[in-house]
């Protein structure tokens, strides 16, 4: 479904992502982990086309990504910081983006889900950040799309609102469709994700499943065996 | 793009700053009638603080929304919109409400003050297209700078330097490098220097409207002695066209290579 082939991208003198190659079936959902700089966020940022690589293709639905713009249209990406106009009310960008995207939405049970019926009309520069996130998260699942990119989906939320989202994944997921995520919450990791992709030195370092990982590592605990990775870039 | 700029619009027209600014005008239409007592002795005063004004305004604006909308910005690269469309739509509604606010701020107090009876209906027009070219041209280049500059601080510095530039150091330069070669001819020089500068120009297109060869300046007499009171006015006004298009040009330039 994603193909990334031999992706280049250097920030100045600094090599992000060096050649890196990795294939993305369709289905399922994917823990894209690393230590901090490690180029996760580069690497999604490839593919939503905002970062454009010195080198290499990346392919989405067999075809390449690059310098397009359609392809986005069967995408939803939920970024890292939600820092929306602030003089728009909730309801007015949820309208906003749904106006941008023509395409059906379901956003009414997810206001409900997140209980953001009371906030719908006010100003988003004056909503608290775990509010603002559930705000993202309505307005990255609303639409129905393949593919599901979540850059650290847990920041700020209630434990609530935490289970909700877990459910939601699920949900998606049972769909058929593709989800990558993002975290480093390790927990979150090994309860949701099905497969692993291990990014070092701006290449794909392990992927597989958690229980590859930890036999690989030879390490019980999914927190200590991500460590061991890391331990070994610094060893 | 419509649709971004719709709500870029919307957004600014319900900030703060936009009715600071607008009332600003306001009050400073209402102030200078009074004083004046005469719509084109106002309409003097005017020109010169627009002039430096407009451009100050702009290039604050446009740097800062830039820099507060980032992350925003960076929701709707994700959606599926070309980006040039993105910033081009963020574009056109900064210096729209830019222009509004302007416009109404100032037309408000001189229509009630009865511009439709006064002569100098056609000069005040004129100032507000100078104004609104100038508010297009300085958010183009503090977009431009706000591209370039990833740095908030950084932006913001290069951005004022640059208006600073235009508005106080550009003439300054110009007028000691005159003294200097006094003894040459200077003409053409003059005349070229004056292009490169939208804030010179604007001066020179609203002094030959105004006719007051008091206020023209050399540059400004150089440049009615070459072009004609008329031409002089078109042309000036096409290279303000230049000083809009070409700016707006190197922004969907860079757009192309820009890491977000």
């Amino acid at each position: 479904m994603i193909e990334f082939k031999n992706l280049h991208k250097r920030f100045g003198k600094l090599t992000v992502l060096d050649g890196l190659d990795l294939e993305i079936k369709q289905g399922g959902i994917f823990a894209i982990l690393g230590p901090n700089g490690s180029g996760k966020t580069t690497l999604i940022k490839c593919l939503l086309g905002m970062v454009i690589p010195n080198k290499g293709d990346i392919i989405y639905e067999g075809k390449s990504v690059l310098r397009k713009w359609e392809y986005r249209n069967n995408l939803n990406y939920l970024p890292q910081i939600a820092n929306f106009p602030p003089n728009l009310s909730v309801i007015e960008l949820i309208k906003m983006v749904k106006n941008l995207r023509p395409k059906t939405s379901n956003e009414k049970d997810l206001i409900t889900l997140f209980g953001l019926e009371d906030f719908l009309n006010k100003k988003l520069g004056n909503l608290s950040g775990g509010t603002k996130q559930k705000v993202n998260l309505v307005l990255t699942f609303m639409f129905d799309s393949d593919l599901i990119i979540l850059d650290e989906p847990t920041t700020g939320l209630d434990p609530i609102s935490l289970i909700h989202l877990k459910e939601l994944i699920q949900k998606e997921k049972s769909k058929g469709k593709t989800i990558l995520i993002t975290t480093h919450i390790m927990s979150f990791v090994d309860e949701v994700a099905d497969e692993i992709v291990f990014l070092l030195d701006g290449k794909i370092y392990f992927k597989g499943t958690i229980e590859e990982l930890k036999q690989k590592t030879d390490n019980n605990n999914l927190e200590h065996a991500i460590a061991n990775l890391i331990s070994k870039q610094y060893a | 793009m419509l649709k971004i700029l719709k709500y870029s619009f919307y957004d600014l027209m319900r900030s703060r700053w936009s009715y600071v600014y607008f009332i600003f005008y306001l009050l400073l239409g209402f102030v200078l009638l009074f004083l004046n007592n005469n719509v084109s002795k106002a309409v003097i005063t005017l020109m010169n603080i627009i002039i430096v004004l407009t451009p100050l305004i702009g290039t604050i604006f446009g740097v800062m929304y830039y820099y507060n909308s980032k992350e925003f910005t960076e929701l709707l690269l994700a959606q599926p919109i070309p980006r040039n469309k993105i910033f081009m739509g963020q574009y056109v509604g900064i210096s729209l409400s830019l222009t509004l606010s302007l416009v109404l701020g100032l037309g408000i107090p001189f229509v009630l003050y009865g511009l439709f009876r006064s002569a100098s209906i056609f000069d005040f027009s004129l100032l507000l297209v100078v104004g609104s070219f100038l508010n297009f041209i300085f958010v183009a280049l503090s977009y431009n700078i706000a591209l370039s500059t990833e740095n908030k601080i950084k932006g913001f510095g290069y951005a004022i330097l640059m208006w600073l530039l235009l508005a106080v150091v550009y003439d300054g330069v110009f007028l000691i490098s005159l003294i200097f070669f006094n003894d040459y001819p200077l003409d053409k020089f003059s005349l070229i220097a004056t292009m490169f500068n939208p804030i010179d120009l604007s001066r020179i297109l609203i002094l030959l409207k105004l006719d007051i060869s008091a206020l023209l300046g050399y540059t400004g007499a150089v440049f009615r002695k070459f072009f004609g009171t008329n031409f002089g006015m078109v042309f000036s006004m096409s290279v303000l066209v230049f000083w809009v298009i070409i700016p707006v040009f190197r922004m969907n330039r860079k757009l192309r290579k820009k890491d977000f």
